[in-house]
């Protein structure tokens, strides 16, 4: 029972994208390895946590793919897969798609305003 | 005619229970915020391609409310309202929104405009009580299409009579 529950609440951790990025920790993370690969003691130095700290948010990062690893020497380099993060951006997507939509209609308004005040200009010369 | 180059607006989840949209404008602050606050220039892109919208009211004043509702092309209805909190005007208006159809996810809303050389970006910050009102409001962007499947299923059971 003890087994079965820790195994359900690491699927629920490391599941999928989600939820990896859902703790604000594992984001900066993220954030930071978007400027590029770095072993894990840059990312301890950056972030201001201890080095199992981030060892542990690296590796559910890494779970769900989000992060690869590679041997550098003697060191292990951590670097951000964007492409495992494309569940999210199909998520906020439509969302995204229909504030575009919004503000194209509100171009063809600010279009018209901005001809509406050059004509007043034009008159008050 | 001045063609304005049509970009698409940026959304990101800057924390847990927040979403960011961006987007730049050939224009200046003040238009938008005309643009925003004037109830028949609202009636004329806040549905976007969507579909109309059929009421746009503005009190525009502190503690004073807003309601926009639009018929969606599909056929349903779709209302928004909230409350103003704070207006600077041509640069910042804070603002509650509640969608009608989860009237208990209100959310805050900060539109930020920022002038430069003419252009301004518009930034709305949402901010919602939880992470689950957070994307519950995302998922509402897909409702849309949702109702699009719905009636495309009864066409199809109608055929089947």
């Amino acid at each position: 029972m003890g087994i079965y529950f820790s195994a359900m609440a690491r699927a629920a951790t490391t599941a999928d994208a989600f939820n990896a990025v859902a703790e604000p920790r594992r984001r900066q993370i993220l954030d930071a390895l978007a400027g590029g690969e770095r072993p894990v003691n840059a990312l301890v130095r950056e972030l201001g946590l201890g080095q199992p700290q981030v060892s542990k948010h690296l590796r559910v990062l890494r779970e769900v793919g989000v992060v690869d690893v590679r041997d550098h020497g003697r060191q292990r380099l951590y670097r951000l897969n964007g492409q495992a993060l494309k569940p999210i951006h199909d998520w906020i997507k439509p969302y995204e798609r229909s504030w575009s939509e919004r503000f194209d209609e509100l171009d063809a308004v600010l279009e018209d305003l901005k001809q509406k005040e050059e004509g007043d200009h034009d008159r008050d010369l | 005619m001045t063609v304005t180059s049509s970009q698409s607006a940026k959304v990101t989840l800057p924390a847990d229970d927040q979403i960011l949209i961006t987007r730049e404008f050939d224009a200046p602050k003040h238009l938008i915020y005309k643009a925003w606050t004037t109830p028949e220039l609202v009636r004329r892109w806040w549905s976007g391609k969507r579909g109309h919208v059929t009421l746009a009211e503005i009190d525009l004043r502190v503690g004073g409310t807003w309601r926009y509702v639009m018929v969606a092309n599909q056929g349903f209805e779709v209302g928004f309202h909230g409350e103003y909190r704070e207006l600077v005007p041509d640069e910042r208006i804070v603002s509650t929104e509640v969608f009608e159809g989860f009237p208990d996810a209100a959310s805050l809303n900060t539109l930020t405009l920022t002038e430069n050389d003419g252009r301004t970006t518009l930034e709305i910050l949402v901010q919602h009580e939880s992470k689950e009102h957070r994307d519950g409001h995302i998922n509402s962007g897909m409702e849309g299409g949702m109702q699009e499947s719905m009636d495309l299923l009864e066409e199809v059971a109608r055929s089947l009579r």
